[in-house]
């Protein structure tokens, strides 16, 4: 059985859903351009109950004549953070996401439902080592899992952070398509038990020196912990991606329950 | 259409199933009718259209659940999950 089931509530968790999760009306409060084509919606959402680092919200459009949209949109910021944080991809045959790229502005309103997901969570509790696999804005709910990692209080005077090693490996197109980067940059610098690695599929600036292809069976080797470390892994991005980096990693032997997917479909961007 | 593409996880079903549920089922574990594996509904396969959503075994690829809303109502089909176990 997971320890996913098992979670008791503590800081840094919400307690388990036992109400019904209802349409809320948020309100922009800021807005973050993250690259060129993907930017951050900062959203106050009166009577939020708090959510698990992993955890997503969905979005519902409607339109003068009624006509609705929904999509799934994962949560970037931290529990510990009373904001919440939406980084939205725009697709450009998209029908939510240009709207919500495009159009809204602080002071919107947007109507959500969250947060939404009780697989793909993680909290400090849990512990780790924690293993991350992003492709393109498969990072998102990865984030809020390294946000709240250093934000979350520590134990016995240690900062929980030191007791839960970590490790990124994001997949991204070119290096200016790649979301966080000073803020991933930072918490790496800051922090001797978290690194993240980058790999640029099409296009690496000059002097690049991180790796240059599509993730692959030896790239997954050489970043992931051994399998017998028992890493918590979380693989988020487009569903081809997540497939063969969540086969790859049974086959070097981590065990399939402690891989958890998400995937993004067609449209994840990587 | 590439079917391939289309499938995403349990997890996806999360805020449509929340409207049947007043727990949160994704992290509830589900005895597939067909072959009786059993696993987190979080970690079962989901094909998503317009209209509603697929959720298949991962292990057999037989059919879960289906829901959808065609317009105002709600339909749900639980023929091929034989028990739900929700912490």
């Amino acid at each position: 059985m997971s320890s996913v089931i098992a979670a008791t509530p503590e800081p840094g968790s919400a307690p388990s859903q036992r109400a019904a999760i209802a349409w809320r009306l948020a309100t922009v409060v800021d807005v973050v351009t993250e690259t060129p084509r993907a930017r951050t919606l900062l959203l106050d959402v009166p009577g939020w109950p708090g959510h698990r680092a992993g955890q997503h919200v969905d979005v519902r459009l409607t339109a003068d004549d009624g006509y609705q949209a929904e999509r799934s949109y994962s949560i970037a910021s931290a529990p510990e953070d009373p904001r919440i944080a939406l980084t939205v991809l725009r697709l450009d045959d998209g029908e939510v996401s240009p709207y919500l790229n495009d159009v809204l502005r602080s002071g919107d309103r947007l109507e959500l439902r969250g947060p939404i997901g009780g697989y793909f969570v993680w909290n400090v509790s849990l512990g780790g080592p924690l293993l991350l696999v992003a492709g393109g804005s498969g990072v998102v709910p990865l984030m809020a899992m390294l946000r709240h990692r250093a934000a979350a209080p520590g134990m016995a005077n240690m900062p929980a952070r030191h007791a839960v090693p970590a490790r990124l490996l994001y997949s991204a197109r070119r290096w200016e398509d790649v979301f966080y980067r000073a803020e991933l940059t930072r918490l790496a610098e800051a922090d001797g038990t978290l690194e993240v690695a980058f790999t640029l599929t099409d296009e690496a600036p000059p002097g690049w020196t991180g790796f240059g292809r599509r993730i692959d069976r030896m790239m997954l080797a050489e970043v992931a912990w051994p399998p017998a470390e028992r890493p918590h892994v979380f693989v988020c991005g487009p569903t081809p991606m997540v497939e063969a980096v969540a086969a790859t990693l049974v086959e070097l032997g981590h065990d399939p329950a402690r891989v958890k997917t998400e995937r993004f479909g067609p449209t994840g961007g990587s | 259409m590439n079917g391939e593409a289309l499938r995403l996880d349990g997890n996806a079903a999360g805020g449509i199933l929340s409207e049947v549920f007043v727990p949160d089922v994704t992290a509830a574990r589900a005895t597939c009718a067909s072959c009786g594996a059993m696993g987190e509904m979080g970690a079962l396969l989901v094909y998503a259209t317009g209209m509603g959503m697929v959720i298949r075994c991962p292990s057999c690829d037989a059919v879960v659940l289906r829901i959808a809303r065609p317009r105002k109502q709600l339909w749900l089909d639980l023929t091929g999950v034989k028990c739900v176990v929700i912490p």
